[in-house]
């Protein structure tokens, strides 16, 4: 843990660092700035320094839990405290839908394998996966939010959960495509099982063969997908977040990137990173529940 | 200059423009009296302010637009551009160096502090002094003692320049004479400020007290995602609020303000995004604007590059100027708008005129192009195979577009190689053009600070000025300026900058393509909306239907 955190912060510190361009140059927007100023900005950021000390100064402040100011002089850990519970929102969501009817249609599909169900839902996921993120985006929000007035076309100020649906939805979407198709593939094969036979046999009820003993077993690979999503739900959100104008993480660090802003940079990859990390450990356990032999190996 | 990194693709059409400025409603003054609800807080887009509210620290447009609502100056622009007073009682000046400034009595800040020559006085030697490291530093530069304070490690805060007479007046000495001194006096760094900005400046930056038309509601400025501002009751100006307050919403891009304002959930929005120029006005009935602002768009041609050097150079400049169609580009590219520049400038300011001698070399002539460069091939060949690149960052929208397409005319017109050369972003091209390290042309414009012709001229195209990116320099440009900052009236002086500008037709530093113009719209719920000289709406003059 200790040594992936040094590796990711390094990693992380050197590329934005060896991004081009000077981003003091860019904070005068194309003004003069006096000589004097321009040195003290550049002291305060450390940006005077080699490399090797700007990462040193950078992780003696992190002892101290000091993550380091933006440019606008705001403490990193209150910029990213206000967006991460925004992102989270929305990927919590967006991660409920997928699961939801990611899972429901995929059931009724792959129990009515070859029906004309099947075959709808086929067709119309893999439309979905086609389209791209920011069409159907776009489209969303025009249709939904100025034609039909349902919803406010971008999220408001705090981010209210009403105005997280349609965003949600959209990245919900592409990857409720793929967890229909993996919770489908996975039933199909496992519903012709001989302990499924079994149970089918001993006269239990069709619901619960379906949920207990078919579904249960299906559920493996669709949680190692949807644990991995999470992940990039929250951090791979740049589009949505742009088109609806959510105020999250995603948002942040492309604006961060493109400012040559190190401090908030590292500080939002590593929260990244103990995501994916939490999100796995999570997705372990779930293995465990969900299939005991798991946990006897 | 207010910069704005999603660098603006505009439309121009002069009929429209006169047509709108009157379907505004309001008059022009923008005052309340045009009738609409005075109760209505108006929502509009504006981006993260880039620092804490300080006067002498706010250089973009996010920041700028709340602190000319919450702040006022000497005086302010009406919507014109003329300056007006609003704290000044009278600027007086014999000589044009020193001048001698009385502010009205009984004028406060919103925390009932007194405005008096001693909060101006501070806040400029404040926003001067290198140890506080203010970005707009450099606009007091033309006050006696600048060069003492902003050097690095000074051991002096204050010019010699200001001094407090009593309560109610300073003097300003200038290091030369500058006629249009009072004409900067509205731009944000020149903003008097309370004692407890001195104490903690972040703390202010975070909280700031003004004295203008609104003040920021408590606990208004949400990081990354609003600001508000409520009506400051204290505040008797030509710009009082005729709305109940207003809401900046802070968005990452036009496209999602535009979608929210085509829904009625943003009021104002001060620019159209290029997806949408073309569609806007069928989109928005009559609640759009499209009319020229002082700011314009160049191609400056370095004359630090030996290529660009001598009567050789000269010529270079003039054929390549004269092959650019910017007709064709502001029609196929800016859908029909813009408005081609005939000078320097911009047509907005007082003092313009569209006949300078000499300004023809701004209009497409494909067959003197082609003399030209063959003469200057002639002087001094073009090496075989050398390709012509302008430079330009592609994060801003719309202008990838313009400089390829202008560089396929440059590249038919001339026969040579004629190509864009992409930088990913802004920071990229600021650290080229800062560092002298452009290897041709590179895309450049102006946003004035305040509205005046010198502000065009002199920090673009004085010998060693701040904005000089090209490395200008002609003792007979530089002799004319300097004349025309010493004319005893702002008249007189911009006659004489007019003629400067002949010097620069000639020699062209930079190609002169275009003037900037504001697309705006409004929503269904509100009336009076106009927009200022400097493409930035008059806020305080909206109100509900």
């Amino acid at each position: 843990m200790i040594p992936v955190f040094f590796g990711a912060t390094l990693l992380v510190y050197f590329l934005v660092f060896a991004t081009p361009g000077d981003p003091i140059a860019a904070l005068s927007g194309g003004k003069p700035m006096a000589p004097a100023v321009e040195a003290a900005l550049r002291a305060q950021y450390n940006l005077d320094q080699p490399f090797w000390i700007q990462y040193l100064l950078y992780l003696k402040s992190l002892v101290t839990f000091d993550l380091g100011t933006t440019f606008s002089g705001q403490p990193v850990a209150d910029v990213i405290g206000r967006a991460f519970p925004v992102t989270a929102r929305l990927a919590v969501m967006a991660l409920a839908i997928e699961a939801v009817f990611g899972i429901a249609f995929g059931v009724f599909a792959g129990l009515r394998k070859g029906k004309a169900f099947d075959s709808t839902v086929l067709i119309l996921s893999l439309l979905v996966i086609a389209v791209p993120t920011f069409v159907l985006g776009f489209v969303l929000q025009f249709v939904v939010g100025v034609k039909l007035g349902w919803a406010k076309p971008t999220v408001g100020a705090g981010a209210p959960w009403g105005d997280l649906i349609l965003p949600a939805l959209v990245l919900g979407l592409v990857s409720f495509a793929y967890v229909l198709r993996l919770t489908r593939t996975s039933i199909i094969e496992n519903k012709n099982a001989d302990y499924v036979r079994t149970a089918t046999a001993k006269g239990l009820s069709r619901r619960r063969v379906v949920t207990v003993h078919i579904l249960r077993n299906s559920l493996i690979p669709v949680v190692t997908f949807l644990g991995a999503d999470l992940g990039g739900l929250m951090g791979g959100a740049i589009v949505t977040e742009g088109i609806f104008n959510v105020p999250g993480i995603g948002l942040l660090l492309f604006n961060a990137i493109l400012k040559g802003e190190t401090p908030t940079v590292v500080a939002v990859v590593s929260v990244l990173v103990l995501v994916f990390v939490i999100a796995n450990l999570i997705v372990d356990m779930l293995y465990a529940w969900l299939d005991p032999r798991i946990r006897y190996v | 200059m207010r910069f704005n990194r999603a660098s603006k693709a505009l439309v121009l059409s002069a009929a429209l423009a006169l047509t709108l400025s009157a379907c505004g409603g309001g008059d022009e003054t923008a005052s309340p009296e045009g009738g609409g609800d005075a109760s209505k807080v108006i929502s509009a887009n504006t981006t993260e302010p880039e620092n804490g509210l300080l006067p002498a620290n706010t250089n973009e447009v996010g920041g700028g637009r709340v602190m000319d609502l919450i702040f006022t100056g000497l005086v302010s622009y009406d919507v014109k551009g003329a300056a007006v007073n609003e704290l000044a009682e009278s600027i007086t000046s014999s000589d044009s160096t020193t001048y001698t400034i009385k502010i009205k009595a009984d004028q406060k800040f919103s925390n009932g502090e007194a405005i008096t020559a001693k909060s101006f006085v501070d806040a400029w030697n404040f926003g001067a002094a290198a140890k506080n490291a203010q970005k707009n530093s450099y606009f007091f530069e033309s006050i006696k003692g600048y060069d003492k304070v902003s050097a690095e490690g000074a051991t002096t805060d204050t010019m010699e320049g200001l001094k407090v007479v009593d309560d109610s007046s300073f003097t300003v000495t200038l290091a030369q004479a500058e006629s249009d001194f009072p004409l900067r006096l509205g731009y944000t760094a020149f903003y008097p400020l309370p004692e407890a900005a001195f104490k903690d400046p972040a703390a202010f930056g975070q909280n700031p007290v003004g004295n203008g038309p609104y003040k920021v509601a408590e606990g208004g400025w949400q990081h990354n995602v609003s600001i508000k501002l409520v009506p400051n009751e204290s505040y008797d100006g030509p710009r009082k609020a005729a709305n109940a307050g207003i809401d900046f919403k802070v968005y990452n891009t036009y496209d999602a303000a535009y979608q929210d304002l085509l829904a009625n959930n943003l009021d104002v929005i001060d620019l159209i995004p290029p997806s949408s120029l073309a569609n806007y006005q069928t989109d928005l009935g009559d609640r759009w604007v499209n009319q020229p602002y002082a700011g314009n768009a160049t191609l400056t041609l370095p004359s630090y590059l030996k290529e660009y050097q001598g009567e050789a150079g000269q010529l270079r400049r003039q054929a390549i100027s004269m092959s650019i169609d910017r007709e064709q580009i502001i029609e196929k590219i800016f859908f029909g708008g813009k408005q081609i520049a005939k000078d320097f400038t911009s047509p907005v300011l007082d003092g313009y005129s569209d006949s300078i001698p000499g300004n023809e070399v701004l209009t497409f002539n494909p067959e003197k192009a082609k003399e030209l460069w063959a003469q200057a091939d002639a002087m001094d060949p073009w090496p075989a195979g050398k390709v012509f690149t302008v430079t330009s960052n592609i994060d801003g929208a719309g202008n990838k577009e313009y400089i390829e397409a202008m560089t396929n005319q440059i590249s038919n017109t001339l026969g040579i190689k004629a190509e864009l050369n992409a930088v990913p972003t802004f920071k990229e091209m600021r650290t080229l053009v800062s560092a002298k390290k452009l290897t041709g042309g590179s895309r450049a414009g102006w946003q004035a600070d305040y509205p005046s012709l010198y502000n065009f001229l002199g920090p673009l195209y004085g010998t060693g000025a701040g904005s000089n990116d090209g490395d200008y320099s002609s003792a007979a440009l530089d002799k004319k300026l300097k004349e025309g900052l010493s004319a005893t009236s702002v008249e007189e002086g911009n006659k004489i900058f007019n003629e400067a500008q002949e010097i620069l037709l000639k020699d062209l530093p930079v190609v002169p393509l275009w003037y900037q113009a504001v697309q705006g719209g409004w929503s269904e719920n509100v009336a009076n909306v106009e927009f200022g000289w400097n493409g930035v709406p008059l806020y305080y003059a909206i109100t509900g239907k």
